[in-house]
């Protein structure tokens, strides 16, 4: 018996699109078309094997009433036993910091404010990505250089109330500073006077005083000679055939502004940046994309599935919401659905002072209430119509 | 915050499309819901003032899944 024409397989598959989803149906297709090369599927088989996909297809779907929730927050948290819970910081990238395992976790779910150690990885467009040398020089462009970090020694005068700064001849040749540019730049920012003396800067400050002469030795310190805000540690790494800038510490939206920088790859793993400068739907990728990652390190088989939800809820609100008190947990309708989760007192007190009303809809309220839980079959709820209300009769 | 470049060239950044009033009513219907029931999204968000959407639209995302391949997803403007 002869077979079908690949076109009658696209054409048969492409009806399944409305139902099974484009991933399930390119990868039915793609295998189909690789066996039938030889025409070996009749029509007859072809349908049978397209009903057997729509069966297994709806077969694995989530039944309605299905915990998936717990189910998510179980298949997460076994997992999480195995994983390192020391604060570990471990060279991954070159030499740069990066919280690892389990604190890792906790940071994206508790979807914190400034990570532990802020990593940026920064592609750069493809003039700079080839050559090692515009990316060296991007980099050092952008990794911020304060006063401190070319200073040897401070010492201050106090017989002549002037502050002594001597200046590293190594440390400046390396990031293209002279001492006149180093004079000039406190200069400007302090409005304080500068006298040069080979490597060494003599600072007078505006009032005769001692604290003064201190507060000034600490701003002097502090202030920024050229470099991004924010950005501490670069390290230029060939990844693929590309030179990729990874710096410790974070100016997202700065980064992205830089003529140099490829601007539709650039990330950071301060997924609150992400949120900032690019919308909720892009933290939503980052949550699932970080902790992924965090997970996969450690070796740890989670179904993306589970973390897909986790990044759902806190992103829900529109915006990014920790998993807890302050989040997900924290905005239930429910008063003892949140009062039995953290908190107690507060949350029956406030209820209590607003007058809150509970509905008793959701699982915690009902177990508390020693009632049947709206979960599984228990989500099904039978009302009959009196008549006179419009019901049979 | 705006870096001067169209954020929804961003990988991260999946497609975001206004719907017109008559999808808006056919979503909402489709799944028997409210817009206030639709996950929400601020009208201050970056992708928000990139097309334009105003407090009220729906907004139809277009997500690449690792699982079904592509998935759409909808989200309620609102005001900040």
């Amino acid at each position: 018996m002869a077979g079908v024409s690949p076109d009658t397989i696209k054409a048969e598959v492409r009806k399944l699109d409305e139902m099974v989803s484009e991933a399930v149906v390119k990868e039915l297709e793609g295998s189909l078309l690789r066996v039938s090369k030889a025409g070996a599927i009749t029509r007859e088989e072809l349908s049978k094997i397209i009903e057997g996909v729509k069966q297994a297809y709806v077969n694995a779907m989530v039944e309605p009433g299905e915990a998936v929730g717990t189910v998510a927050a179980q298949s997460i948290g076994e997992p999480g036993t195995q994983m390192t819970l020391r604060t570990f910081h471990y060279a991954g990238v070159a030499e740069l910091n990066v919280t690892l395992g389990l604190p890792r976790l906790i940071e994206i779910i508790d979807a914190r404010r400034v990570p532990s150690a802020a990593l940026t990885t920064i592609y750069l467009k493809e003039k700079y990505a080839r050559s090692k040398e515009k990316a060296r020089t991007f980099a050092q462009k952008i990794e911020l250089t304060t006063v401190e970090d070319v200073v040897l020694q401070t010492e201050t005068d106090l017989i002549n109330v002037v502050l002594g700064l001597t200046l590293d001849r190594s440390r400046m040749q390396r990031r293209e500073l002279t001492p006149s540019k180093v004079a000039s730049a406190i200069k400007e920012a302090l409005k304080v006077d500068a006298l040069i003396e080979g490597y060494k800067l003599r600072i007078k400050p505006t009032t005769q005083s001692l604290s003064e002469l201190r507060r000034l030795a600490a701003k002097v310190r502090a202030l920024p000679l050229h470099g991004v805000k924010g950005i501490n540690r670069v390290v230029v790494k060939m990844e693929g055939n590309e030179y990729v800038v990874y710096t410790e510490g974070s100016n997202f939206s700065e980064i992205l502004t830089m003529p140099e920088v490829d601007q539709t790859r650039t990330v950071t793993n301060n997924i609150h940046e992400i949120e900032d400068v690019l919308g909720v739907e892009a933290a939503r990728n980052a949550i699932i994309n970080e902790a992924v990652e965090t997970l996969d390190e450690q070796g740890l088989d989670v179904d993306i599935r589970h973390i897909m939800l986790v990044a759902d809820m806190m992103t829900t609100r529109g915006t990014m919401k920790q998993v807890g008190r302050h989040g997900v947990s924290g905005e239930k309708t429910s008063v003892l659905a949140r009062a039995s989760f953290e908190i107690t007192t507060k949350h029956l007190l406030d209820a209590c002072i607003h007058g809150e009303t509970d509905r008793l809809d959701g699982i915690i309220e009902n177990i508390i209430a020693g009632q049947p839980i709206p979960l599984g079959t228990g989500s099904v709820e039978l009302t009959m119509r009196r008549e006179g209300e419009g019901g049979h009769k | 915050m705006s870096v001067g470049f169209d954020i929804g060239q961003h990988v991260l950044v999946p497609k975001h499309e206004i719907l017109s009033k008559e999808k808006a009513r056919e979503v909402l219907e489709r799944y028997k819901i409210s817009p206030h029931q639709l996950p929400l999204i601020k009208s201050s968000d970056p992708v928000v003032k990139a097309i334009g959407a105003k407090p009220g639209d729906i907004l139809q995302i277009t997500r690449d899944s690792p699982t079904a391949g592509r998935a759409i997803a909808y989200r309620f403007v609102i005001e900040e």
